[in-house]
């Protein structure tokens, strides 16, 4: 019986670590549910023994259903019948196991039918998930909309939709239109409060919507006649079984294919308002899309480390030149530099959920009370790193998912490019990771403000750098700290400049050379409580410096007056 | 309606799916150690069956009884992390050589005091003595009905209950009055997986033996929640008597064990003439490999 939890411990291994205790604290607040639930937590050492058997069970489904199904539902892939979507067969089948396995809504609080887990085990849960189906993980990570409902909508939203996930109602965020994708502040579909009616309907389309006819939908619209930009926006949940909106196609993609991607037309379809007018784009999808990048994220992984396995596993089998390919040093490279790759987003990623969850929780506790002056300031920190890390990771994670799924690809040689081998779906899994929540180019443009206002460098200098690691890896600190003077220099002479776009040009090298410091320093610190990892950290960092220091010679080297020689000119 | 008292009867077994090349001492006898301790894989199905009357009469319960060592109460945490209400485990020294005469007469009194209950449902066999008696057995002790090979149960209620049964060259639809005893076939629907809330829920269920054994302290919490305890039950217990038990009170006698190794050290070379294939024929033949 395959387990995709149990098999991989490096799972374990992240879920192990120390700042859990903290998270456990703040999410179960003593364990106050211990007598009102009888699957509540009685105390630290409880919970994280519940967070590992559910997971158990998360990777029991994935290993010996989920897993299984992808190829069947890969070929088969939904279909449009009588304005409903039908999923494949493997597809009904995934959501029905997890569903009755209570694995639907698994971070709600326990009185909406939730497990209250933290980011750390979900996002966990979501990896799996995501290496077992990345397109049905689309299906199953919706379930972030629950998230958004819980932090933002009313007692009676709260009461009306949140228990329904947890019985296996699905969900989508309706947000990308024809003309906005990227940028979200040109929504035009429209909200209009009937006051005959005494509800809000919505008008108009939108467009790749992902599980586009979920149960439960979130619908950003324009509540606010005249205006053109985010602050005209707002969020509204649409219910399915006021059967109000027209799906009219589903789009034909490269991957995920079991994932079906809508075309909804919206007519009088009525909704309820999510928290307050206005708020929509601003602050409550702000909020989903940094969850969903995380989801995204955790895809990433989950597709890398699949990726990774069939082409290790191959690598093995296939015999050339008398000898299993593996034992040639273009391929043993190639699968080592994808492990590495892996165990690196790997870190950063659940670095990222630990500091999600410790802001999170402490904006859930300071509805109950006023937090003491050193808790608002942890909530602050953790919250501006947040902000930074989400799209850093999502970009890290995203490319190197991309590049992992290509060499996955070229190990198998031409037999990877037939249909006969699981990469080939991979592949083209992989491929849209990069692009959905965010490009990666867009999440440089919100990952750069980490850059400018120094965010990087100070958790790099007065955190990763200050920590005591390992005698036997001392040597590899002193690369990190070289790194991160070279790091400094760069932001430096591309700041100076004081030209916005010749920032813009660099911006991506400046983030990836500070992720590249940052995750050298999670692999070396990952390396002080498993020892496998010693190897890890000192491949990592050999590879990101060469990487950084080309970009510093590229930076250096590069005049303000070069830019214009890169700029489109249709006349030259 | 509010539901049906079910009684699952399941069984312990070693792996024999996965059979290696330990798996049998010198002695001819299953190296148990070598085999991982499962839950019978048609006790299984036999769990999904109840467990769907279950999802469409809410009120129902369902109750795990095995026989078997201490450690067997894994099975009856087992069943309750998919959805069971709790086990008894039926345990004493006096039971071990029991053949399934013995054990159907241990198992018919362990389900007596449960009375009243409306199903008892068990697999059709286990994977270590593929005898499929034992089901059986404990119906005709009962006085009861039984419907075996069980692959749906269809409709039921306070009175009847209408079974599918996978025969050899069809199915037949049947009806039998409550109680009854059903063993469910493999091509029963599968037991859906653990869920996450009943195994935070039962996963310090012990029994008494595996409170005693274990370096954790679970007293306070099974006095707080007296649901995690799994009874044992003894042969007094259960009222038996101890000359109906174990090796005397079980007929069957293993007269012999041949332990057969598959080798692939001979081989035959052949040329393909006619009357080489016509020799290596009868050979076959001869020595019972074909026909």
């Amino acid at each position: 019986m395959a387990n995709y939890y149990i098999d991989n411990k490096d799972l374990k291994f992240h879920l192990d670590h120390p700042m859990m205790k903290k998270i456990v604290q703040l999410k179960e607040r003593n364990f106050a549910e211990k007598d009102k639930f009888d699957y509540a937590f009685t105390d630290f050492e409880d919970a994280m023994d519940s967070y590992d058997k559910v997971l158990e069970i998360v990777g029991d489904i994935c290993g010996n259903i989920i897993g299984p199904n992808a190829e069947s539902v890969d070929q088969e892939g939904p279909c449009l019948a009588d304005n409903e979507v039908r999923y494949a067969r493997g597809t009904r089948e995934n959501h029905e196991a997890l569903t009755r396995a209570g694995l639907i809504g698994m971070s709600l609080p326990r009185q909406y039918g939730g497990l209250n887990f933290p980011m750390v085990p979900y996002v966990m849960a979501a990896e799996i998930v995501s290496r077992a189906d990345a397109g049905f993980a689309n299906i199953w990570g919706l379930q972030d909309c629950a998230e958004t409902l819980h932090e933002f909508g009313s007692e009676e939203i709260k009461n009306d939709f949140l228990p329904r996930f947890n019985k296996g109602a699905t969900a989508a965020m309706d947000l990308t239109e024809p003309d906005a994708g990227s940028d979200l502040q040109a929504v035009q579909l429209k909200a209009v409060y009937d006051d005959e009616k005494g509800k809000w309907l919505l008008n108009g389309v939108k467009r790749f919507i992902t599980n586009g006819d979920a149960d439960i939908s979130l619908v950003l619209a324009r509540t606010e006649e005249g205006t053109n930009d985010g602050r005209g926006l707002s969020l509204f949940v649409y219910d399915r079984k006021d059967k109000a909106m027209t799906i009219r196609r589903i789009e034909n993609k490269l991957g995920i294919k079991g994932s079906p991607t809508c075309e909804l037309v919206f007519r009088n379809a009525p909704a309820r308002l999510v928290g307050n007018r206005k708020f929509g784009l601003i602050k409550y999808v702000m909020s989903l899309m940094n969850s969903a990048r995380l989801g995204v994220a955790a895809q990433s992984a989950g597709i890398s480390e699949a990726a990774y396995r069939e082409a290790l596993k191959y690598a093995e089998e296939r015999t050339q030149f008398g000898r299993p390919v593996i034992q040639f040093p273009a391929v043993y490279e190639m699968l080592r530099n994808m492990e590495v790759k892996i165990r690196a987003q790997r870190s950063l990623l659940y670095e990222t959920a630990r500091f999600v969850d410790i802001y999170k929780n402490y904006n859930f506790l300071s509805e109950d009370r006023k937090l003491e002056p050193d808790e608002r300031n942890e909530q602050k920190k953790y919250q501006r790193l947040s902000d930074v890390f989400t799209p850093l990771l999502k970009l890290v994670a995203s490319e190197y998912s991309n590049q992992i799924a290509y060499d996955a690809l070229q190990v198998h040689g031409g037999a990877g490019f037939m249909k006969d081998f699981p990469v080939e779906r991979l592949y083209r899994d992989a491929r849209i990771t990069s692009i959905y929540e965010g490009t990666s180019q867009l999440q440089v443009v919100a990952a750069i403000r980490g850059v400018t206002s120094g965010a990087y460098l100070n958790i790099i200098r007065e955190t990763y750098e200050k920590e005591t690691y390992k005698p036997e890896l001392e040597y590899i600190k002193p690369s990190l700290v070289e790194m991160t003077g070279e790091y400094e220099y760069c932001v430096k002479h591309v700041s100076d400049t004081e030209d916005s776009e010749y920032m813009d040009f660099h911006a991506r090298r400046l983030v990836e050379m500070a992720g590249n410091i940052i995750m050298g320093y999670l692999l070396l610190r990952d390396a002080g409580r498993d020892e496998s990892f010693l190897k890890t950290a000192g491949i990592f960092s050999g590879m990101a410096k060469a990487q950084n220091r080309e970009r510093a010679e590229y930076i250096s080297n590069f005049e303000l007056k070069d830019l214009i020689n890169f700029k489109y000119n249709p006349e030259i | 309606m509010k539901g049906f008292k079910i009684v699952l009867l399941a069984k312990q077994v070693p792996d024999t799916r996965n059979v290696g090349k330990d798996t049998m001492k010198a002695d001819g006898t299953v190296n148990r150690a070598a085999l991982p301790a499962i839950f019978n894989p048609e006790d299984l199905n036999g769990l999904e069956l109840a467990l769907r009357i279950k999802d469409k009469y809410p009120g129902t319960t369902i109750n795990v009884l095995t026989m078997g060592p201490a450690r067997a109460a894994e099975i009856i945490r087992e069943a309750m992390y998919r959805g069971a209400d709790g086990g008894y485990l039926v345990t004493d020294r006096k039971f071990a050589g029991s053949d399934t005469l013995a054990t159907s007469y241990a198992l018919s009194l362990a389900v007596k005091k449960l009375s009243p209950f409306h199903i008892v449902i068990a697999g059709r066999q286990a994977i270590d003595g593929d005898t499929a008696q034992v089901g059986p057995q404990v119906a005709e002790k009962l006085g009861l009905p039984q419907i075996t090979y069980a692959e749906e149960i269809i409709s039921t209620d306070k009175k009847e209950v209408t079974v599918k049964r996978r025969l050899e060259r069809g199915v037949e639809t049947v009806a039998a009055p409550l109680p009854v005893v059903i063993t469910a076939h493999s091509s029963a629907p599968g037991c859906r997986s653990r869920h996450a809330k009943y195994t935070i829920k039962y996963k310090n269920a012990k029994s008494l033996s595996e409170l005693q054994e274990s370096s954790e302290d679970y007293l306070q919490l099974h006095k707080e929640r007296p649901y995690l305890l799994i009874e044992e039950w003894s042969v007094d217990d259960i009222g038996a008597d101890v000359g109906q038990l174990g090796l005397s009170g079980s007929p069957t006698k293993v007269k012999k064990i041949e332990n057969v190794v598959f080798t692939s050290k001979e081989s035959i070379v052949l040329s393909g003439e006619d009357s080489e294939v016509d020799n290596l024929m009868k050979d076959l033949i001869a020595n019972h490999t074909i026909g």
